[in-house]
This record gives C-alpha cells, structure tokens and sequence, in this order.
C-alpha cells in the first residue's frame, strides 16, 4: 500500500505549521479509529512510522530540511507533538486486541460439561474418626493405638471382666487358634473393644492422662444392616487429680455439640461396664428431627450413641501394678467409647454397615 | 424381660405417676424400660425392659417396685405368705450340703396330699391367672405356675419335686465319675464330676441351679412335694450350664448372684399356691445354711461410705447445695442400705461426713464404696450434675506416624483413589498366595467362615476382592487404596503363641485414568501410572536411593500375583518396601477377571522409619533455561536406567533436568533397538549460559550415554 504523500510546505509561521500538523493529525486519527485486526495496525505503523516510507519520516527529511532555520525549533516540537499522539494511537489499537468478529469466531459452547481431574474420597470411617479424634485433640488428648490382636488380659481381665464372669457373654470373642493350652491371661483374640489400649497407656505413663484411641475391633457377630464382625471405636480415657463425674459430663457434652452441632442437648443414663463404676449412655437430642420425634430416632426425641463412666478402681489397681502413681484413693478419671460406624451411619444417612467394607467405588465415590 | 404395671401397683398403691412417666423415671435411673405397651382399661401397661446384666435383682416385679420405691421416696412391704398350720413330723426332712464350696443355702418343704391340676384362684385378686394372662405366659399347672410365679414376683429360681420319687433324703454334692442324669428337656446327659448336682441318698435328681431332673418331676399322679428353693454359688452354676450348654432362666440368675435370704419366702409362695388345691405341710421349714457362703453374701461386713469421696468422684451438681448426708441416707436406705453414721469431730448435731453400710443381701453387685456412690448417683439422678470441664493436662502428641500417613493419604486422593477398608481376614489359600515374608497367617479358632480362616498377612487379598467386586457390578473405572494391618504370627503345635502387626498400604486399579471430559477420550491406565503415583507417595519422605527393579520368571522372587515381567520390586535406600504391577493373568483368570488390573503393596513400617521430606525453598535462578533434546538409539538390552544412571554420573551443576521425551519402536532400527529422546535441561544459577558452554555440556552427555552403548540417531 503506497503511503499518502505529505502536503508540500511553502509557508513555516506558526499559524501554517499548527494548520498542517493539525490536519496531520486529524488524518492519523481518522486512520487509527478504522483499524481492523492485526494486519491493519501494522499498516498503520508502517504508514507513519515506517523507517523508509513513513510520513513522519517524510516530515523529517522534507519540512525540516526546507524549513528556515528560526522555523526549525517550532517545527521540531509540533513534530515531536504529532509522533507522540501517533503512537499513542498505536498502542491503543494494539492494547485494544483482536475485533469482536474475530473473538466471535472463537466461541465455545460453554454449557458442555467441565472437564474433571476425579479426585479420591476419604473412607467414611476415617473421615468420622478424625473428626472425633480432632475435637478431643483440641481439648488436650494425645492420640494413642494398640494391637487389634490382644491378649486376654488387657482385653478382659485388667478391664475388671474376671476369667469367668458373666459379662464376658456379652461380648463375642474371636480367638487364636489353640489358645485352650495357654495360660488364660495370655491367650490371644482379636480385642472386641479399644478399651485394653487404656490399660496399655497408662502402663507406660503416670497420670495425668489425657488420651483418645481409634482404631478397628472384631467380634463373632453375624452380618446384618447394622451388624459386622469388623467395625471401629473411639475411646477416650483422662485420668488426673480430681477429675469428676461432671467433668465426664461436661466433657462429653462438648463433644456431642462440636461433633453434631451446638442445639444438641446429651443426657445420661446409668448403665454397666466393668471397667467404669458408675457407668452411663450417653444420648443426644435426635440430630434429624431436633428431639420431636422421628423415625430416626423411634419417636423419642433422643439417640443413644456411647457409654462412659469413671475408671472403676479395680481398673486402677491392675495399672497400679506398673505404675503406682494410679491409686484410686489420690487420683480418679473417666473413660468413654463409642462406636465410629454408627456415628458415620448417622451422619452421612447409611442404612447398611456392610458398605462401609464392600469396597464399591460407586459408594464411596459419594464422599468426595 | 417383661414386666406389668399392674403387678408393680399392687406392691405400691401410692406411685404417684402413670405409667408413661413411672418408665421415664425408671429409664433415667438405669432400670431400662425400652417400650411401653397399655393393655386396656384397668390392666395397666406392659413393660419391655432392658436391663444390664449387673442388676439381676430387678429383673422381677418386686425388684422393679423397690427401684420405684427408692424413686418416690414410698414403703416397699415385704413379701410375706401366710400358710396354713404346720403338721409336726416325727423327723425333720433330711437335706445335707457336702459341696459346701458351690451351695450356700438349701430350704425344704415337704407338702403332702396335693393336688396337682390347674391352679386355682388364690389369694383375693386371682393374682396368678390375672397376670399370667396379661404377660401371655401360659398356665401350665399349679406345680409349674407356682414355681414361675415365683420366679416373675421375686425372681428367685424354685424346684418341686415328687417327693415320693426321693430316697432319703437330699444331698447337694458334685457328681460322681460315670453318674448320668436326665434332665427336664428328656437329654439323657452323662455328667462331669465338677457338675454340681441335688441328689437324694442314691441318685443324681437334678443339676443344681440349672435344670431339674425328669425321673423327679412333678406329675398328675404326683401327691406329695418337696419344694426346693436354694443359693447356689455363681461360677459353680455357670460351670456347670456351660458343660451343658444350657442357658435357663434359673442358671441365669444364679450365675449372676441371687437373694441369698429369698430362699425361705419363695419357698411359702410356691407353697401357698400348691396349697390353694388342698394339701397339708408335713413338718417345719428345713432350712440348712453355709455360714462361710453366708458371710460372703447376706452378711458380708458393713462398707466404709465418706461424703468427701461421694464429691470427690461426682462432682458438682446444678443445685447449688449439691449432694447433702441428707441425700445420701435417703437414697441408700431405700435401697436396702443399713447406716450408721459417724458425725465428723465438730459435734453431735454436725450432719454426719461418713457412715458404715450395711449391704442388701440381693445386690451382690454392691460391695464397695464406689459401687454405693454409684447407687447415690444413679438414684440422684445422673441430669442432676453440672456439666464442668477438666483442667488441661500436659501437651497434645499425635501418632509418631501421623504426619506420614496424612501426606500419604493426600497424594493417593489427589491421584484419583477412593479410600477402601477390606476384610481383615482371607482364606488360607490366599494368604499363602500373598504373605510377604516367611512365617504364617494367624489362623483364628472360631472363624467367622472358612473363607475368613486366617488373619491376612497382606492387603493384597482384600484389595483382589474390592477390584473384582467391582468388575463384577460393571463398575470398569477402580481406583481404590486401603490403610491398613497386616499379621504375621509364630506358631507352635498349632497355637498361635505370637503376633505382630504391621501397617502397609495396598493400592488396586483398572479401567480409565481418573478424567472425565466431554471433549477429550479417556486413556486407560497403564503400568506407569501406578508406578508414577509410588514414586510420588515416596517422594513424600526423605531418602537415600529409591529404585525399581524387575527378577526374570525363574528367579522366584516376584509374588505370585504379579506378572513376573510387568512387575517391579521397589527398593528404598536398599530395603525392599514394596511390590508393583499388573495382576498376574494367571490369577485373573482363575477370578474371571478380564480387564487388565494394576495392584502393589507398600510395607509401610519400613517407610515410616524415614523423616517425612520438610521442603526447603531454593533460590529460583533468575538466568534462562535451555532444553537440549538427544534422540538415542538403543540395544532393547539396555534399559531407561542405565542412561539415566550415566547421566547422573555427570554430576554437571548446570544440566538441572533430564527426563525420557519418548520411547519408539522403528522398523528402520535394527531388529534389537529402540529409540529414545532424551530431553536435557541446562540452566545456571549465576549466569547466562554461553553457546560454547553449552556444546561441552552436549557433549558430555553423549559421550556418557555413549559409554553405555547409546549413539545418537543421525
């Protein structure tokens, strides 16, 4: 594209100057207002800018060659004036990027479905157990485990159920095979509860104590809906001077409250374990129906969800004998436990225990 | 255990409360009412209740009233029955205890001319047929009403006996070697000489406590009675049930300790009402007692009770005044209790600060001080304490392990896998397929199945299980990882004398990478994402030297379920942590399984024994990178490794990178080569790489890969 040549210049005063670099300026203006994609500014660079054929070049070699030399330093600033406003127009056109018609030409379907980096869910359980273990850990209990394969002694037997005694029924034991020839304290089962690892903590640790324990159980339960031979527990075990039953309420309160939210009330009922004198269920206020009355909750208002006490003093006693600082007549304590899976049940509204172990990618997936 | 409103009223007309509140009331106080059921107009409701196995006493209507009594604060009369005028006999029955060990208390009555039928009517309210018919407990005869009256009113176990069918007398002694015994249910039953049992002078009648004895029972024809109404001791009648794998009403109750002073007022009850239907009573009461038993039950040593140890257990309550002497009294003295109190040195008028107790004799469950300052509690009311919180203890720690796990959880869920927790055992076969190391899967003595027989020695035989159960729902796209214990155990003549546990990771996939785009078609998963995904996880620690490798088929040292040429042995700063691969298509096959699966398992507690990585920030250089790319060709002998071994070898600060761009096969290659692209990345920290620089680099490079039988492809 031949550039427009520049006017001749016959008269340099100023009223002749400003009348040509205004009309200059007009027409770079006009020019850069039309400009239509990439292609176009270019031309217009090259149209005034252009080292060889740019009219401002042109200007240069031409105007101020022939101009007298008292015009030479007018025409140089209104020169200087129009090369800044050019390229200012230039970077404008530039920075203004590509035409409507060309980003148009560019549409997507956004309604199309998002492409999906599929990440992994954490396991129900696990999710439940930390949310459990974190609210104790931030009322100051360490995290501690023990061995699912127990042995007599810490299952039952330091827990206050005597070889023997009937509350052993309650709780259906697998075992190691040949276990009838070993001494019956250290015959090997799988520990029906997380209790023993309270035994084992405070064996390895003077009071205070203050520890929660998830971890996986076993029974010989047959499978049903709510039922399975393998489940977790969370337990809980504080251990001090002066730790009392409403420290064990109040304790248990909070819990239930950061745990399901702060409009849950809790209530105590006595109950028996072996291993806690007095010994209480815990229920809360229905989580679905607000205590009204619900399916969930069989009409009454209330769910059970975990059984507590304070640490019986038969319990302290066998501690006693690693640990002598654990006697019942200095310091006291409250232990708890509940079951992971039916907070999990609840929480996330499962109605088969069996899932939680079935593996099936569909069902976990929904806990992404 | 059933219980009606009905009978519970007609021990306390005064219960202040209908029957909906008295099961709250209850409820609240540990005597479990699970549901409550009206019968109609006049008969009160039905009570399901659920009560623990501590608390035996109240598992019959008078141990119920009493729990109510303690409540409201009412008199609780005792059970008394007045029976007709005794006819002296000429000698006292004859009943002896030689297990002196196992029965504490044995009483007799001898009832004759009696007549056995339906019961009749007896006492003002026809109490029997009344309540029988609301419980819907069927009459039988008065013989058998009379003895499950007892036992429904008080709890107390009972046995009648065709008097006539008893030579002598009664002994209550163990079993003799070889003696035999039918019981009640018609088993013929060769006894333990550990049973205890109720002869007479020449035969075993019953086994004590548990069941009676058919030669002995009553019948229509029956028309003289002994009625036995005992204290056996708790261990001796659960040995004995057990032998005989028998669980009745009365060996529950006995092995949980019954009323030691029951015994002679069950006794008039049966009585009164066999009586009902005419007969006489032959001679007094005999009534023969182990002191020794005695003193260990009914009379057992009064407990030291103080009102300090009272708060220093429970703490405090939402009324202010909290749990005053007052309080304690009342609570305990309706429950039974005998106080004396010892009024602190201050004076006499002073409430007293500790008492001596007397204990009830049908609450062997109590026995201690904190078992009374459960009973205050528990009758107080637990919702009556305040909700205090513990003073803090000493610092937080977590599982020396946590942080580990959390990273590793982390990099397997942002990979794409679903959390999974598998069964904790496997078969024998499978474990034997799967053990890591030497030693043996723990078998259990009463596994749930054989399927389930043994503890699993890898995670290996879950994860199987979890992929193929999803193949077989149609589910194609698995991804799933499992956090879990492993077991290992010694044995020795067939007992399990040790165990260990270990923590591993398992991981199982099959189907498509973990993208779901509309656009885009899914890659399937291959070797190298698995792989990619350990070397991220042992990424997460600080390490020496990890490396792969791979064992030909006849070398053995590949597991079983992997296939021996798609397979990688993962090695961490010279321990093996794990194993990778594809499933081997042998064992596919035998699952039905027709998709490709990669599976691997990490032996964690090896990798737990490395820090966990700490990142450290590094300058960021500020000079330009350069990427130099050499396309090899090489020997198919030669692997990835040995080029990316003679690179590092360098050790050239500048060369920042290098990775394999491609990998390709080529017809125009000979027939044992293959092409790779080596993509190099210069870069240095303090200037602008020169191009002479960066030709020696080149050149560097290939002469080292050239050493390792690389050339470069011209």
């Amino acid at each position: 594209m031949a550039n427009e040549t520049i006017p001749h210049l016959t008269a340099f005063d100023g009223a002749a100057l400003d009348a040509a670099f205004s009309a200059l300026e007009q027409q770079a203006r006009a020019a850069a207002a039309a400009l239509d994609g990439e292609a176009a500014i270019e031309a217009f660079r090259l149209e005034w800018l252009g080292r060889k054929q740019g009219r401002l070049n042109d200007i240069s070699s031409r105007w101020l060659k022939s101009a007298p030399a008292e015009a030479k330093k007018a025409l140089g600033q209104r020169f200087n004036g129009l090369k800044t406003v050019v390229e200012e127009l230039l970077d404008a056109a530039t920075g203004a990027g590509p035409t409507d018609a060309a980003l148009q030409a560019e549409a997507l379907d956004i309604t199309l479905p998002g492409t999906a980096r599929l990440t992994g869910a954490e396991h129900p359980i696990t999710r439940t157990m930390n949310e459990i273990v974190s609210v104790f850990a931030a009322l100051g209990y360490s995290v501690g485990v023990g061995p699912e394969v127990e042995t007599d002694y810490y299952n039952f037997e330091s827990m206050n159920f005597p070889p023997g005694h009937p509350a052993r029924d309650t709780q259906d034991t697998l075992v190691m095979a040949g276990q009838e020839r070993r001494p019956q304290r250290d015959r090997l089962l799988l520990r029906t509860h997380t209790s023993p690892v309270q035994m084992r903590t405070m064996e390895l640790q003077p009071p205070p104590v203050r520890i929660v324990i998830p971890g996986k159980v076993h029974r010989n339960d047959a499978q049903d809906a709510t039922h399975s031979p393998i489940f977790h527990q969370v337990e809980g075990l504080c251990v001090d001077t002066n730790i009392t039953f409403s420290d064990l309420k109040g304790t248990l309160d909070h819990a239930m409250k950061a745990l399901f939210g702060s409009s849950v009330k809790t209530r105590f009922f006595p109950s028996f374990f072996p291993f806690t004198e007095p010994s209480a269920d815990v229920q809360i206020s229905c989580i679905f129906c607000g205590g009204k009355g619900c399916r969930k909750c069989k009409q009454s208002g209330w769910i059970e969800l975990l059984g507590c006490g304070m640490v019986d003093p038969a319990v302290f006693a066998f501690a006693a004998q690693k640990q002598p600082a654990y006697d019942a007549k200095k310091i006291s304590g409250f232990a708890f436990g509940m079951g992971v899976e039916r907070i999990a049940m609840m929480k996330y509204g499962i109605s088969e225990i069996g899932q939680f172990f079935a593996g099936d990618m569909r069902f976990l997936g929904q806990f992404v | 255990m059933k219980i009606l409103t009905k009978w519970l009223r007609a021990y306390l007309p005064g219960l202040p409360v209908d029957d909906v509140r008295l099961a709250e009331d209850l409820t609240l106080r540990g005597i479990a009412v699970d549901g409550v059921y009206p019968l109609g107009e006049g008969n009160g409701s039905l009570y399901e209740m659920d009560i623990t196995t501590n608390r035996v006493d109240a598992m019959n209507h008078y141990g119920v009233a009493r729990e109510a009594a303690a409540i409201y604060g009412l008199k609780l009369p005792e059970l008394a029955y007045a029976l007709p005028q005794v006819r002296p006999a000429g000698h006292p029955f004859p009943v002896a205890i030689e297990a002196k060990d196992a029965c504490g208390r044995f009483t007799a009555r001898v009832l004759r001319g009696v007549t056995i039928g339906a019961s009749r009517d007896w006492f003002a309210g026809a109490e029997v047929a009344t309540y029988f018919e609301l419980l819907e407990q069927k009459m039988i005869s008065n013989a058998v009403d009379a003895t499950n009256y007892a036992w429904l009113a008080m709890g107390q176990p009972t046995h009648a006996f065709d008097l006539d069918k008893i030579e002598g007398g009664i002994v209550v002694r163990r079993a003799k070697k070889g003696e035999r015994l039918k019981t009640l249910d018609g088993v013929e039953r060769a006894l333990d000489p550990e049973d205890l049992v109720v002869a007479d002078h020449g035969k075993a009648l019953a086994l004590a406590g548990v069941m009676g004895g058919w030669d002995s029972m009553i019948t229509p024809e029956t028309k003289n009675v002994l009625v036995e109404a005992a204290w056996f001791e708790p261990m001796a009648v659960r040995r004995t049930a057990r032998r005989h794998g028998l669980h009745t009403d009365a060996s529950h109750r006995f092995e949980r300790g019954a009323d030691f002073n029951a015994a002679p007022v069950a006794s008039a009850m049966v009585s009164a009402i066999l009586l009902a239907n005419g007969g006489w009573i032959d001679g007094e009461l005999v009534d023969v007692r182990v002191e020794d038993m005695e003193a260990r039950t009914a009379k057992r040593p009064p407990v030291e009770l103080q009102l300090g140890e009272i708060q220093r257990i429970l703490g405090a309550t939402e009324d202010a005044q909290g749990i005053a002497a007052a309080t304690v009294e009342e609570v305990l003295r309706a429950l039974g209790c005998k106080l004396s109190s010892r009024s602190p040195a201050a004076g006499q008028n002073a409430a007293p600060a500790s008492w001596r107790v007397s204990l009830p004799s049908w609450r062997l469950d109590v026995e201690r001080e904190i078992d009374l300052i459960e009973e205050v509690a528990r009758v107080y009311g637990y919702n009556r304490f305040a909700n205090t919180l513990p003073a803090f203890g000493a610092g937080v720690r977590a599982l020396p392990w946590y942080e580990a796990e959390t990273s590793m959880r982390r990099t397997l869920l942002a990979a794409g896998f679903h959390e999974a927790i598998a069964s904790t055992f496997c078969s024998a076969a499978e474990a034997e397929l799967t053990a890591p190391q030497p030693g043996v899967a723990p078998p259990l003595g009463n596994p749930l199945s054989e399927e389930a027989g043994v503890m699993r020695p890898s995670l290996v035989p879950g994860m199987l299980a979890m992929v193929t159960g999803n193949l077989n729902r149609d589910v194609s796209d698995v991804r799933l990882f499992e956090l879990g214990t492993v077991f290992s155990g010694t044995l020795a003549n067939g007992s399990v004398e040790k165990v260990e546990e270990r923590p591993a990771l398992a991981f199982g996939a099959a189907g498509m990478l973990p993208e779901e785009s509309a656009l885009r078609a899914a890659r399937a998963m291959d070797f190298f994402d698995v792989k990619g995904m350990v070397e991220q996880l042992l990424q997460r620690f600080e390490t020496r030297s990890v490396y792969f490798d791979r064992f030909e088929a006849e070398d053995g040292m590949t597991p079983q379920w992997l296939h021996p040429y798609r397979a990688a042995r993962v090695v961490v700063d010279g321990l093996t942590v794990g194993w990778l691969g594809q499933l081997h298509p042998r064992q596919a096959a035998a699952r039905k399984v027709k998709e490709t699966v990669f599976l691997g398992e990490l032996y964690l507690d090896r990798l737990y024994k490395l820090p966990v990585r700490r990142p450290v920030a590094r300058e960021i250089s500020r000079f330009q990178t350069v990427r130099r790319d050499f396309s090899l060709v090489l020997d198919k002998k030669i692997a990835w490794d040995t080029i990316d071994r003679a690179v590092a070898g360098l050790r050239m600060p500048e060369l920042v990178d290098w990775r394999v761009r491609e990998v390709f096969h080529d017809a125009k290659l000979g027939r044992n080569e293959y092409a790779l692209l080596l993509g190099a990345t210069f870069q240095a920290a303090d200037r602008t790489l020169r191009e002479e620089e960066l030709r020696s680099y080149q050149e560097r490079v290939v002469e080292a890969v050239g050493k390792v039988g690389a050339r470069l492809r011209s």
